[in-house]
């Protein structure tokens, strides 16, 4: 049995629910036979991917959703050998360059270059080009976004490039300058919560309107987390109604447990305690920068409104500190002592110049 | 850039000399071409806003004693347009291709010294040869060194230009040797009769203001302000050779007759990813100083609302850098701390920094010097 979240994605770019002028542009784009390399931004669980798939559709006709995953193996220029996924149909790729780390370069160019260099060869094909799908641009290496942006340029004929991508922060400017900029926003509480009542109806489940409104809150506008959410829900409980409990996910109530314990006694010994914790947290796979972001608006939400820029102030710094630094529990832990020792001297009456 | 230039018009010029057979062939060619390349000017008159330069220019011309010369200035104000002007104005549109070789510094990164020894290889020709090197400043000190010897010894038949954007990469021999051309960023009329004039060749209904929005968010780069308004055309569905040929071509046409094909303020500043002013507002609004308690709640929810909404946080915080600095409300001494915040967070933001907490951590500095809370 599939998933909600995949039994359910829109398949075709009119079957979309939200943002119907988005939806418009991108046919018009599809149809005009003179597609531009897109860029795709917004944050996750807004729907990006599923819309591309849709205008993919639009393009090249229903042909798209034959995939195929091939492994490939790239020789890097140290004569290491690097095996990269790309799942496949005959009009597009997708691809995951920042799977590969540093070496994201090599896979891009020796990927794209060979894409781009075969012409469409069947003749029935709506397009002339094919189109190469990039999966978190953003994590691409300066190396690799500068070498995309002579391919883009070359092999324009044959090639279109979408770039999906949280923010385009971290893309360089002549990449920007080069595609056309779509943003796609996060789906607005009501937008969710009228998509998880059609997926209940679809399912034939029992209507609780005070719960979708409920979990459409808790997702934080990310659409397939709240469709998680109401599967798990239903999953779960024999009877769903508006008052039934929507059970967080196991990390997370590790980490509200993390911050009750830091607020309760600031220690040494604490500190020790909850430094066990947060390393089951990151041996689980949870990205430090999550468990921090977690962490800090639990703490918040619990200390005196003074206390607050305080505390944001040193949590993006010691973010910004794991993303430079190598070792995570190092900038994780330093975190928690720091906040420790605000709240403690906050406590006593004592300003916090230090 | 530069290198598509050449292919383009290339291979409109193949299409164009055997052009009857092909005519939908050329035209598919010219539908696609960037309006970047399309529209660059054809001659040195044709270079917008750059009087100084062009006059000079003109004048070695007429002298046909032509110097080496550095063009150095922020992109997108003509730079690689007028080499390219000056040179076909030199050598006549035949001949212009075979008598000048373009060299992107950027093409082959990391090994700048080959690229600087390769240039002076060409065959002598009996006629002043145009070397043009585009992004020099991003070529190492050694390639530039290797050049200046080369440039004197091969003097009788070639003439460097160098394009860069900061003349102060160019190391000092090097530059002595060139004469410097300064182009300066473009002012705002230049830019809007220019963009005028391509809006009123591709058929294009705009709005009031658009030229003025274009403008501003291009930052004076002419390059972006046409690569916009290209991207706004295809998206209004309205591309104004496709009106031209529907005669000929149904798919074309079909295209063209969806959308409404009139380009608004709004669909530029989506394309830029210009945040819309009525969330500054809000932005600001929640940032101002409150009477009782902290603003942390208010200034919280606009924060999380704009991440949510995808906005870029670099976008962001470059027009709030804006509004923050030239608002007269804000004391200097204020200020001065608030852009310490403002450098800070770009860092951060280069580095990868999670955007949510950095943007919540930048506004709830602001918010906190504004009220003064930190002496």
């Amino acid at each position: 049995m599939a998933l909600l979240v995949d039994k359910l994605r829109p398949r075709s770019l009119e079957s979309l629910s939200y943002h119907p002028e988005l939806s418009d542009r991108l046919r018009s784009l599809a149809q005009s036979g003179d597609f531009p390399h897109l860029l795709v931004y917004g944050p996750s669980g807004a729907g990006k991917k599923t819309r591309i798939i849709a205008t993919l559709k639009e393009l090249y006709g229903p042909g798209v959703e034959k995939i195929k995953i091939d492994a490939r193996v790239f020789q890097t220029t140290s004569n290491r050998k690097l095996e990269f996924n790309i799942v496949s149909s005959v009009y597009h790729l997708e691809i995951t360059p920042a799977d590969v780390g540093n070496y994201d370069r090599v896979v891009v160019q020796e990927l794209l270059k060979e894409v781009a260099q075969t012409q469409q060869v069947d003749l029935a094909a709506k397009q002339r080009f094919k189109v190469v799908v990039i999966n978190e641009a953003d994590y691409l290496t300066r190396d690799a976004q500068a070498a995309l942006r002579r391919t883009m340029e070359k092999y324009s004929p044959n090639l279109r490039l979408i770039l999906l991508a949280n923010s385009t922060s971290n893309i360089i400017a002549p990449i920007r300058s080069r595609t056309l900029l779509v943003r796609v926003a996060a789906p607005t509480e009501n937008e969710i919560c009228s998509v998880l009542r059609t997926a209940a109806k679809r399912e034939g489940w029992t209507e609780a309107e005070g719960l979708n409104q409920r979990i459409a809150k808790e997702s934080g506008r990310n659409l397939r987390r709240a469709l998680l959410m109401l599967e798990a829900i239903y999953a779960q409980n024999e009877k769903v109604t508006d008052k039934t409990p929507i059970p967080p996910p196991d990390w997370e109530a590790l980490i509200a447990v993390v911050a009750n314990e830091i607020l309760e006694d600031r220690s040494p010994a604490r500190l020790l305690q909850v430094r066990s914790r947060l390393y089951d947290l990151l041996t689980h796979c949870i990205p430090p920068t999550t468990v921090l972001k977690v962490l800090t608006f639990k703490l918040v939400e619990k200390v005196d409104d003074a206390l607050k820029p305080e505390v944001i102030k040193w949590s993006a710094f010691y973010e910004h500190r794991i993303k430079q630094g190598s070792k995570v529990i190092f900038h994780l832990e330093a975190f928690v002592a720091k906040f420790m020792r605000i709240f403690e001297s906050y406590l006593m009456g004592m300003g916090f110049d230090f | 850039m530069a290198s598509t230039f050449f292919n383009n018009k290339a291979r409109a010029a193949a299409a164009s000399s055997n052009s009857k057979p092909k005519v939908t062939d050329n035209k598919e060619q010219n539908r696609l071409a960037p309006w970047v390349e399309k529209y660059r000017p054809k001659t040195l008159d044709d270079v917008a806003a750059q009087d100084h330069t062009t006059k000079v220019l003109q004048r070695t011309l007429q002298a046909s004693n032509l110097p080496h010369m550095l063009f150095y200035g922020p992109p997108g104000t003509g730079k690689t347009s007028t080499i390219l002007a000056l040179a076909k104005s030199l050598f006549g549109p035949a001949l212009y291709r075979s008598r000048i070789l373009e060299l992107n510094a950027s093409d082959e990164r990391g090994i700048g010294i080959r690229s600087g020894c390769r240039i002076p290889r060409p065959i002598p020709v009996p006629a002043v040869q145009d070397h043009y090197l585009d992004e020099a400043d991003s070529m190492t000190q050694d390639a530039q060194s290797a050049l200046r010897r080369t440039m004197e010894t091969y003097s009788r038949i070639t003439r460097f230009c160098l394009v860069c954007n900061y003349v102060t990469r160019i190391i000092e021999p090097l530059a002595s040797r060139c004469s410097k051309f300064r182009f300066k960023s473009l002012d705002n009329a230049a830019a809007g009769v220019r963009l005028q004039d391509i809006a009123n060749a591709e058929n294009l209904k705009l709005e009031d203001g658009v030229t003025d929005t274009l403008i501003r968010v291009a930052e004076g780069d002419l390059r972006r302000a046409i690569t916009y308004l290209q991207s706004a055309a295809r998206l209004a569905g309205t591309s104004g050779l496709a009106e031209k040929s529907s005669d000929g071509d149904e798919e074309m046409a079909d295209a063209g007759a969806p959308g409404p094909g009139i380009i608004t303020v709004r669909t530029i500043e989506e394309i830029a990813g210009v945040v819309p002013e009525s969330i500054l507002d809000d932005l600001m609004q929640a940032m101002q100083p409150k009477s009782s308690g902290s603003s942390y709640g208010a200034v919280s929810k606009v924060v999380t609302d704009l991440v949510a909404d995808g906005w870029s946080a670099t976008q962001l915080i470059s027009q709030l850098y804006r509004r923050v600095v030239f608002n007269e409300a804000i004391p200097d001494i204020q200020k001065n701390k608030i852009v310490m915040a403002f450098s800070e967070m770009d860092k951060r933001l280069v580095d990868g920094s999670d955007e949510h907490l950095s943007v919540l951590d930048l506004t709830l500095r602001i918010s906190g010097i504004m009220s003064g809370t930190k002496a």
